[in-house]
Parts: C-alpha cells; sequence; structure tokens
C-alpha cells in the first residue's frame, strides 16, 4: 500500500500521472514535464512535497545539540526564521541526508529531510539524543504538507492567496522564512528560481493548491522536480551522495564547517582524509542523452581517469543533455571528457555548475 | 487508447504498417510514447542495414528514460524519418504519424505473427493490472 499525501486526490483530479516514488503516490507529470519545467522557469508552478518530512526539535539546548549532529554550523542561524542547508553524517563522514534546519527559537528548531530517508533520519537523530543524554523532544511532523511555489512570478501569486502574506514575507531574504497565521512560509526551494516553501496543516493544503491554481499556478510533476533542480545544480540524495560518499567528493564542502574549533559526527574522519574525487558538471557536446551510472573517461599524458555520472538527464531550458559527475581531481573544469553511453564515446564538456539560475543559462 | 486497427503490433510496442509497395512503415505505439513522457532524443538506423526480427536498432529517449526500439520483423531499412531526430516530440503529438523507418520485409511471413489491435490492447490492459 504506497502512502498518499494530503494533495492526493488534487493530483488525481488533475489527471496526473502517479508513481510509485519510494513507496509513496506521487505525481511524475499532469501532462507534460517540459511544459511544467518552462513554466517554472518563466512563471510560477507549484509542487507537492508533503513526502517531505518536517521534524522538530524543542527543548533547552537544541543548538547545541546540532552543533554535534551536522556538519554545517547552526551558529551561522542567529536571526529567527533563518535556514541552513547541511549534511548529517555517519562517524565515517557518509551522508545520512542532507536536509534543511529552520532557526525559529533557541527552545525550537525544525528540520525538513528527504522522505526516503524520513525513518531512518529520525531514528539517528533520537539516539544521538540518547546518547547525549538530552533531554530533547524529537516530534516527526507527519500531520503538516508542505507546498513549494517557485518561479519568477512565485511570490507574487502567493501574496494573492494568502490574505497578509506580502507584508510578513516580501523583505524575507533567501533562506529566511516567518510564520503567517496557520502557514510557515520559508523563501527556499529546489528549482534555482525564486519562491517560496509553504509548510502548513495537511487539512489546509487541498484549499490552498485550489487558490493557487486559480490565480495561473500550474501543478508540476516530480519529472520536472528533477529537470529543475538539476540544472540548478542541486544534489539529489541517493543519487548523487548516499552514507558510501563525503560531503567533500559530493559537492557539498561548502556546507562543512571544518574551520572552528567545534566538533561534530563526522568530523575527525573528514578531517583525516585526502579528497581524491569530486563532483563536476558535464555538457553534453555530442547528440543524446546523458544518464546516471554512465563512465565519463578522460586520457591525459597516458593516465586514464574514470568517473561516473551521478545525475544526466536533458536541459529543457538549454535544450540539450547535462549531467553531475564524480570524477578524479585530476579532470577539472575546461576538460573534454568521453562518456560511454551504450555502445559509443560521446564528448562532453567539463563545465562549472549551477547551469541555470533565475531563468538564466550560465554555462 | 488510441490503437487503429490497420495495423500490426510487436510485444515490444511497435507498430507496422504494409504499404501497397511491399514494404512497412514502423513507429513506437501511442501507448509507448505515453509510458516514456515527452521525447527529447531519437536515434536512427542506418539505411541499407539488414536487421533479424527483434534486433534493437533504433533508440528513443524521453526527459525520463531511454527506451530500445526493436525490428519487429527481419529486412533491409530502406528509409529513414530523418525530420524527425530534430523533432522528438511529434510522437508524444501523434504516434502513428510520426514513423521511424521503413523496412523491406526478408520473410513477409513474420507479418503473420504480429499482434492484431484487439492483441495488442490485450496485451497493454494486461500489462496495467
Amino acid at each position: 500500500m504506497l502512502k498518499t499525501t494530503p494533495l492526493n486526490q488534487a493530483h488525481r483530479d488533475m489527471n496526473a500521472k502517479m508513481v510509485d516514488f519510494g513507496g509513496w503516490d506521487m505525481p511524475l507529470h499532469y501532462g507534460s514535464q517540459l511544459d511544467e519545467h518552462h513554466k517554472v522557469r518563466q512563471d510560477a508552478g507549484m509542487f507537492d512535497v508533503s513526502h517531505m518530512l518536517p521534524v522538530d526539535i524543542k527543548g533547552n539546548n537544541v543548538r547545541g545539540f546540532l552543533r554535534q549532529l551536522v556538519a554545517n554550523n547552526v551558529d551561522k542561524l542567529t536571526i529567527p526564521g533563518k535556514a541552513l542547508y547541511s549534511c548529517m553524517l555517519t562517524p565515517q563522514g557518509g551522508i545520512i541526508d542532507d536536509l534543511i534546519i529552520y532557526f525559529l527559537s533557541e527552545t525550537w528548531f525544525r528540520i525538513v529531510v528527504n522522505a526516503g530517508t524520513a525513518d531512518k533520519d529520525v531514528a539517528w537523530m533520537q539516539k544521538q539524543r540518547d546518547d547525549y543524554a538530552v533531554d530533547l523532544e524529537i516530534t516527526p511532523r507527519r500531520d503538516l504538507a508542505m507546498i513549494a511555489v517557485q518561479g519568477p512570478n512565485a511570490r507574487a501569486k502567493v501574496w494573492e492567496v494568502i490574505a497578509g502574506s506580502q507584508v510578513a514575507t516580501e523583505a524575507l531574504k533567501q533562506f529566511q522564512s516567518v510564520e503567517v497565521g496557520p502557514y510557515f512560509i520559508a523563501r527556499t526551494g529546489y528549482t534555482g528560481e525564486d519562491g517560496f516553501e509553504i509548510i502548513l496543516p495537511a487539512a489546509e493544503a487541498p484549499k490552498l493548491w485550489q487558490a493557487l491554481h486559480a490565480v495561473g499556478v500550474v501543478p508540476a510533476g516530480l519529472g520536472a522536480r528533477d529537470t529543475l533542480r538539476l540544472e540548478a545544480g542541486m544534489n539529489l540524495y541517493g543519487q548523487d551522495m548516499d552514507e558510501t560518499k563525503h560531503p567533500m567528493e559530493s559537492g557539498l564542502a561548502w556546507t562543512v564547517d571544518l574551520k572552528t574549533e567545534r566538533d561534530f559526527i563526522g568530523k575527525q574522519v573528514l578531517s583525516d582524509t585526502p579528497v581524491t574525487h569530486h563532483l563536476v558538471g558535464l555538457v553534453l557536446l555530442d547528440r543524446g542523452v546523458l544518464r546516471s551510472h554512465q563512465q565519463v573517461v578522460m586520457q591525459r599524458d597516458g593516465v586514464e581517469h574514470q568517473g561516473e555520472i551521478t545525475s544526466g538527464g536533458f536541459s529543457p531550458t538549454m535544450n540539450q543533455s547535462i549531467a553531475l559527475a564524480r570524477v578524479p581531481i585530476a579532470v577539472s573544469v575546461g576538460d573534454e571528457v568521453d562518456v560511454v553511453v551504450r555502445d559509443k564515446k560521446l564528448r562532453a564538456k567539463v563545465v562549472k555548475y549551477p547551469f541555470v539560475r533565475n531563468g538564466k543559462v550560465l554555462v | 487508447m488510441q490503437v487503429p486497427a490497420d495495423l500490426k503490433y510487436s510485444k515490444s510496442h511497435e507498430w507496422v504498417k504494409s504499404e501497397s509497395d511491399g514494404t512497412v512503415t514502423v513507429g513506437i505505439t501511442s501507448h509507448a510514447q505515453e509510458l516514456l513522457g515527452d521525447m527529447v532524443f531519437i536515434e536512427l538506423p542506418e539505411v541499407g542495414r539488414t536487421l533479424k526480427q527483434k534486433e534493437e536498432c533504433a533508440v528513443a529517449e524521453s526527459v525520463k528514460a531511454a527506451a530500445d526500439v526493436y525490428a519487429p520483423i527481419s529486412g533491409e531499412i530502406v528509409a529513414v524519418n530523418s525530420p524527425l531526430v530534430d523533432a522528438p516530440e511529434k510522437i508524444n503529438e501523434d504516434a502513428f504519424s510520426a514513423w521511424l523507418f521503413k523496412m523491406k520485409p526478408s520473410n513477409p511471413s513474420e507479418l503473420d505473427g504480429l499482434l492484431s489491435a484487439a492483441a495488442y490492447t490485450e496485451l497493454v490492459e494486461n500489462e496495467e493490472h
């Protein structure tokens, strides 16, 4: 039996093509994934991301607990409502999950984790809490839904339908959030466009979904979500990283704080392990489509360097194929590599990602 | 679901149309394009290539996945729909007019072994359940 979000019926009413996504019955698209992709880049689209899980951590000294729990430094969170992207690591430095931490008060932080890792994440957090004997409450919030409204016109559309939201959110910067009545509104997303992620009571979700649709926000499925995030150069857990990979070889060194004296789970191994691989962007020069797990090969000075595509696909905005690939550090931006596609070798160029941000092609 | 009655079908979701000159025209079915989603890349076989029945001979890639296209019968490729390479979305718009290639059958009796529209419809319905 698949798990369903509070918007399941709404998706069916909009003729969504539903798929089993890690045990969740989710919309892949509502007719055309490409149209949905373009709509988000050019106007406004909305995604049901209620399969992701908000986890509230409450009690005394939540901050102290999070200092040990995650690789990024929660001391960067000084203003209430501010958000931080971070990895949560195993003692070996492997990535348990990537998540967003919202600082609401010194006694309340909210962490949004991936759907596929949610149970494992909560169990890990609870275990750490028990081990450190911290008197904290860790509450998975399956009573909440989450809608991401993304695109250059996304914020204006939200302001049209949620009374009082404009005044409350107009001054929010990227990675800031605020509560507006029953809505928790954050200026975050997974598309490379402006917009909001809105966390709200499950019962309210269908009403907000319909209201946004009524002002011209198109529903977009997981298909468009994947091509948008790939263009935006954002990692997907389980593809671009997992527990066998370090943040440093997953393009996430910027999220790991090794500078301060603060200790955190996984720090020792990350500090001691030389980095041999890194994540780079690829743009396919030949015709075809790059896909995850295809081999990347580069010959230089008689040495063959081998890597692998972690996420590949067709970029609707660039109208050509792009990918993220994990390659030896000898392979760097500007190099040309071969990608083995079926029985052929196709040429690709190594580029710095993101590929697309705010509607503009950057590579 | 669209399944024109005058065509024959393979189990691997190709449609086959017998032409008056003895050649056959081959494409992928509407059901196949629906499963794949928006098409973004087509690789066609070379004209002149000789194929055995069920041999891989073309590739259709959507935003979601890559699918091999198989020769529904044995024979020689006599023409390919080159303009499709630059407009793969034509397959989504009308799968039964966006043909991929034409073949000259080397064993026309193989055509009798292909599925009728009714049999193909049944196959798809069984797959869905």
